[in-house]
C-alpha cells in the first residue's frame, strides 16, 4: 500500500475493511518472528543458499544422529537434542546430594529488572504552534517476560492535545521479538478512547527497531500503529536517529479528527550526543502530516494538514 | 648470584590508599596474624626471596582465619567500599603444602551472605563453597570452617561465590608447594593477580547490560569507519564487510561486555598509575604466578623484551613453551619463568576489547619504570568467529531448546582447531600462546576410553543479555548427571561470538587434541567463538558441583549448570 498515493478519502472508504487486514498483518509478523526463532541469524542460512546448507547435513562423514541439524526452516525446530537428556531425572530441587532444606538457588537469571526510559522529552517549534512532547517506556521483568508501559503525548496551548498510554504484557516469541498484549488509552482533545492492543516489538535485520501494533476499540473501531527507529553512529557518542510513525484507522472518528485509512504520519531526524549512554540531549527536525479524511477534517477546522518543526530535547533512562 | 641480603629496607609497597576500617583492622590483627605461628615453613628457600613485595601479603601454615568484611578503597579518586578478606584487596595469598590438611575458619562480617570457593582445588563437595549447592553459605555474622586435605600443588586462587562479591574485591591467590619439593627452578616467586574494579554496584552494571547490551562498548563501527573503508576498499567491500553483521543484528566489536568505561584494571590491587612493582636482583630467574581473578576481563599479557616460558597452567605442569604473549580469562592461571637481563620491564596486560590495560613493573630497584606500550587496535570478529569451520567442522547437535528466544545464533559446524590465539592476536607479529602449545607433563590421569559423550552448547542472546547452556538459563535447567567413577567425554560447542572461560568444579578436565590425543589437564577452558572443544572427565568426586562460565555476568545471567556425580 502506498499511502501517499491515496490522498483522497474515497479510496479508503469501505468501513471496517481495515480491521481484518490489520489483524492479519500483525499475526503474519508474529509468525514471521516465530520462524526467526528457528532460522534467523543463522550463519549458514545467510551465507549460503538454503539448498547448499541443507546439503551438508547429508554429506557429512560422521555417523551420528542428524536429527538436530537445523538449517533455518521452522519445522526442524521441534527436533534436536533433548536439553534434559543428561539429567537422569534429577532436578535442581531433587536427586542425590541435595542440600538439606535447600531453596532453589537464585541467580540473576531469575532477577526482575526495571527501567524507565524517556526516549523523547522535547520542545517542538513549528510554524503555527509550539508544544512539548514526550515518549516514554518502562518495563519490569526478566529476559523473556516483561510488564511494559508506553506513553506518548503532546502538550500545547496549555492543554494536552493527544496522548496514548499503553499497559502491555510482553512475551518473547523469538530471539529479537516480543509479542505485546494489553490495553491502550487515548486522551487529550476529543473523547477518550480505549483499545485492546496486540503488538510486536523488536529488532529487525539491519538493526531497525520496530514497534507494530493493532488495536481493537469499542464500537467496532480498529487501528494500526507502525513505528520504526534506526540509530546511525556518526561517532561513538554522536548518534543520528531517523524515526517514522504511521497511524491507520478502520473507521472515521471525527470527534478526534481522524478519518479511516492512513490518518497520520511522522518523519523525524534527531541528532543526539550521548554524554553518557543514559543522558543525551538532541536537536532535530520533524515532519508530521495528516492524510485522507483526517487531512480534510484538519483543513475544515482551519488547521494545517502538515507541518515541519524543529525539535530539541533530551533522552535519558535510569 | 646468590645474595642472601633481603630486599632493601624502607621501601614500603603497602597500598596507601587502602585504609582499613576499625572493625577490619581488628579482624586482621586478631585473625590474620595467627597463621604466621602455624606450621613450620615448608618452602623456606622460596620465601626468603618472596618478600619482594608486601602485596599481596602471604599467610602460610595449616590453620587460617579469614574475615570477610567491607573495607574502604579508592581506585578512581572516589572512595568506595570493597568486599575484602582480612582488610586486603586482593585477599592474602594462602600458602599451603601438598598433603597437609588445612583448616580455614571464615568469618562473615558483611550484612549479606557470603562464601569462599577454592578455585581449582579438588576437595569434598561440601567444602567447595558454592552457596545453595555445596553448603548453605555463610550467613551475616556467621562462621564456616572449611577443612580438607590438599591433594595437589601449584598456583590457584580463591574467591566468593556469593552475589557478585567477586567483582567487589573478594579474591586472593593460593600457592601450594609440592610435597616432593619444587621442581621448577626459580630464584624468586611473584604472584600477579589481575582483576577488574568498578566504582559502581555490580547489579547496576548488569542492569545496564540488560537494558542496553552494548552500553560499555565505545569501539562500535561508526559512519566514520564506513567512510574510511569506502575510500580505502570501495563500496562493495565496505558494504560486504558490514552486511552480515547488520543482517544478524550482531556487533563485530562485541569483544567484552564491560570495558574501561567503568573498569579500572588492577594488578595485585593496584591501578596502572599506581604501578605495582616486583623487585628482583640482576641475574635472577623469576617465576611469575599469573592469576586472572577478574569478573569479566580477558587479558592479553606480555612483557616487552622478555620472553615468557610457560611451565604450569591451572596449577599443572606443562612441557615448557616460550612465547611473547598469552591471553587468559577469568579463572585461568599461568606460571611463567622469565630471565630478565635489563633493570626494568613493563608487564602489560591489555583487555581483550582494547579499551584499557593493567600494568606492573619488574625492576631491580624501586622507582624504575619502562615504557608502557600503546593499546593494539581493535580488530573485528572474523568469519571464523562467526561460522566456525564450514568445510571441515563436525556437524553440531543443537538442542531443541536452542530454537527459542534465548539463542540469537547457532553454529552448525564449529571449528575444533586449538592453534588459534583468538581475535585481536592473530598475526600480530608476536608469538602468542595457544591451547595447541600446551601439553601436560605428567600425561593422562586415566587411561580409560570414554564410556559416554555429553555435548553441551554455550548459548546466548546478546540483545536480551541472556546466557545459557543449550538455550536454557540456569533457573530453568536440570542438572547434568555424571555416573560415579565413569570416564566420559564432554563436548563444549560455542554457539556465541564471545569467548567463555568454562570452569568445572571438583574434577579435572583433560583436553583432547583434534586428533583425539589427551593433551592438557585444566580446570578452566576458554572456548572461543564458534569453537568446539572436547575433553575427558573422570567422575570420581561424589556430590553436586557447579559448572559455569567464569565471566561473572554470564554465570549470573544463566550460563551455569549443576553437575551431580552419583
Amino acid at each position: 500500500m502506498n499511502p501517499l498515493s491515496n490522498e483522497k478519502k474515497s479510496a479508503f472508504h469501505p468501513a471496517g475493511w481495515l480491521k481484518p487486514l490489520l489483524l492479519t498483518a500483525v499475526l503474519a509478523l508474529t509468525r514471521q518472528a516465530a520462524a526467526e526463532t528457528a532460522g534467523h541469524a543463522h550463519p549458514h542460512a545467510i551465507e549460503e543458499p538454503p539448498a547448499k546448507t541443507i546439503d551438508h547435513s547429508r554429506m557429512d562423514h560422521g555417523s551420528m544422529d542428524h536429527g538436530s541439524m537445523d538449517h533455518g526452516s521452522g519445522d526442524s525446530a521441534r527436533e534436536g537434542r533433548d536439553p534434559d537428556a543428561y539429567s537422569n531425572g534429577y532436578r535442581l530441587d531433587s536427586g542425590p546430594y541435595l542440600l538439606e532444606g535447600r531453596q532453589h538457588s537464585h541467580m540473576a537469571d531469575s532477577h526482575r529488572f526495571s527501567v524507565l526510559r524517556i526516549d523523547r522529552l522535547e520542545r517542538a517549534d513549528g510554524r503555527d504552534h509550539t508544544g512539548t512532547a514526550y515518549d516514554a517506556q518502562a518495563w519490569w521483568g526478566g529476559s523473556y517476560d516483561r510488564l511494559w508501559l508506553k506513553a506518548e503525548g503532546e502538550h500545547s496551548s496549555g492543554t494536552l492535545q493527544e496522548a496514548r498510554s499503553e499497559l502491555l504484557w510482553s512475551h518473547a516469541v523469538a530471539p529479537f521479538w516480543d509479542r505485546q498484549l494489553g490495553l491502550r488509552h487515548d486522551s487529550g482533545a476529543g473523547p477518550e478512547r480505549q483499545w485492546l492492543a496486540l503488538g510486536l516489538h523488536g529488532l529487525a535485520p539491519y538493526w531497525f527497531e520496530l514497534d507494530v501494533a493493532a488495536y481493537l476499540g469499542s464500537g467496532g473501531r480498529s487501528a494500526l500503529r507502525l513505528g520504526s527507529e534506526y540509530e546511525l553512529l556518526l561517532t561513538q557518542r554522536a548518534i543520528l536517529q531517523p524515526r517514522v510513525e504511521f497511524n491507520l484507522y478502520g473507521q472515521d472518528d471525527p470527534a478526534r479528527g481522524l478519518g479511516s485509512g492512513l490518518a497520520e504520519g511522522v518523519l523525524g531526524l534527531r541528532l543526539r550526543y550521548e554524554f553518557s549512554r543514559q543522558l543525551a540531549p538532541y536537536l532535530g527536525v520533524e515532519w508530521s502530516g495528516k492524510f485522507g479524511q483526517s487531512a480534510d477534517l484538519a483543513h475544515s477546522a482551519g488547521d494545517a494538514t502538515s507541518e515541519w518543526r524543529w525539535v530539541g530535547g533530551v533522552r535519558f533512562w535510569f | 648470584m646468590s645474595s642472601t641480603k633481603s630486599t632493601p629496607a624502607g621501601f614500603d609497597w603497602r597500598r596507601r590508599r587502602l585504609v582499613q576500617g576499625i572493625g577490619v583492622g581488628l579482624a586482621a590483627g586478631v585473625c590474620g596474624l595467627a597463621p604466621r605461628f602455624g606450621q613450620a615453613d615448608p618452602g623456606a628457600e622460596f620465601t626468603a626471596s618472596a618478600v619482594a613485595s608486601a602485596t599481596p601479603r602471604e599467610l602460610r601454615g595449616t590453620q587460617f582465619d579469614l574475615t570477610i568484611a567491607e573495607t574502604p578503597v579508592n581506585f578512581t579518586g572516589h572512595p568506595r567500599l570493597a568486599t575484602t578478606i582480612n582488610g586486603a584487596l586482593p585477599a592474602p595469598t594462602l600458602r599451603w603444602r601438598e598433603g597437609d590438611t588445612v583448616t580455614l575458619r571464615v568469618y562473615n562480617r558483611l550484612a549479606e551472605e557470603s562464601s569462599i570457593h577454592w578455585h581449582g582445588i579438588l576437595l569434598p563437595y561440601q567444602m567447595d563453597g558454592v552457596p545453595g549447592i555445596s553448603f548453605p553459605g555463610i550467613p551475616p555474622g556467621g562462621t564456616f570452617t572449611y577443612r580438607f586435605k590438599v591433594a595437589q600443588s601449584g598456583t590457584y586462587w580463591y574467591h566468593s561465590h556469593s552475589g557478585m562479591q567477586e567483582q567487589r574485591g573478594l579474591y586472593g591467590a593460593i600457592i601450594i608447594d609440592p610435597i616432593e619439593g619444587e621442581r621448577i627452578q626459580a630464584d624468586r616467586d611473584l604472584v600477579l593477580l589481575l582483576s577488574d574494579w568498578s566504582d559502581e554496584e555490580p547489579m547496576q552494571l548488569l542492569k545496564r547490560l540488560k537494558v542496553q547490551s552494548d552500553y560499555y562498548n565505545f569501539n562500535q563501527p561508526t559512519l566514520a569507519d564506513f567512510v574510511r573503508d569506502l575510500s580505502s576498499a570501495g563500496w562493495s567491500a565496505a558494504i560486504e564487510r558490514r552486511q552480515m553483521w547488520q543482517q544478524m543484528r550482531m556487533n563485530p566489536t562485541d569483544l567484552a561486555d564491560i570495558s574501561a568505561h567503568t573498569y579500572r584494571y588492577l594488578i595485585n590491587g593496584m591501578t596502572p598509575a599506581d604501578n605495582w612493582t616486583g623487585l628482583f636482583r640482576p641475574g635472577e630467574r623469576l617465576r611469575l604466578r599469573l592469576i586472572n581473578g577478574s569478573a569479566m576481563t580477558f587479558y592479553d599479557l606480555r612483557i616487552p623484551g622478555l620472553p615468557l616460558t610457560v611451565v604450569q597452567v591451572d596449577g599443572q605442569n606443562v612441557e615448557p613453551v616460550t612465547v611473547d604473549e598469552l591471553r587468559f580469562g577469568p579463572g585461568e592461571t599461568y606460571d611463567v619463568i622469565v630471565a630478565p637481563r635489563d633493570d626494568v620491564y613493563t608487564l602489560f596486560a591489555q583487555s581483550m576489547d582494547r579499551s584499557g590495560f593493567a600494568r606492573a613493573t619488574l625492576a631491580t630497584r624501586p622507582g624504575l619504570t619502562a615504557p608502557v606500550p600503546a593499546l593494539d587496535p581493535v580488530e573485528w570478529l572474523s568469519m571464523t568467529d562467526m561460522m566456525g569451520d564450514m568445510h571441515g567442522g563436525r556437524p553440531a547437535h543443537h538442542a531443541r531448546s536452542e530454537h527459542g528466544p534465548g539463542t540469537d545464533m547457532r553454529v552448525d559446524r564449529a571449528r575444533s582447531n586449538l592453534d588459534d590465539p583468538g581475535v585481536g592476536l592473530r598475526n600480530n607479529g608476536r608469538r602468542v600462546l595457544t591451547l595447541a602449545d600446551l601439553h601436560s607433563l605428567e600425561g593422562v590421569l586415566d587411561r580409560r576410553m570414554a564410556d559416554r559423550e555429553i555435548e553441551l552448547h554455550l548459548t546466548g542472546n546478546m540483545e536480551r543479555y541472556s546466557w545459557s547452556f543449550d538455550g536454557v538459563e540456569y533457573g530453568q535447567s536440570t542438572p547434568v548427571h555424571f555416573r560415579h567413577g565413569e570416564r566420559l567425554r564432554v563436548i563444549l560447542h560455542n554457539d556465541t561470538m564471545m569467548t567463555h572461560p568454562m570452569h568445572l568444579h571438583g574434577m579435572w578436565s583433560e583436553l583432547e587434541s583434534p586428533a583425539g590425543a589427551v593433551q592438557l589437564r585444566r580446570h578452566t577452558f576458554a572456548v572461543q567463538p564458534a569453537q568446539r572443544i572436547s575433553f575427558l572427565v573422570t567422575a570420581d568426586a561424589l556430590g553436586r558441583w557447579a559448572w559455569h562460565c567464569h565471566l561473572m555476568f554470564h554465570m549470573d545471567s544463566g550460563m551455569f549448570r549443576e553437575v551431580v556425580v552419583a
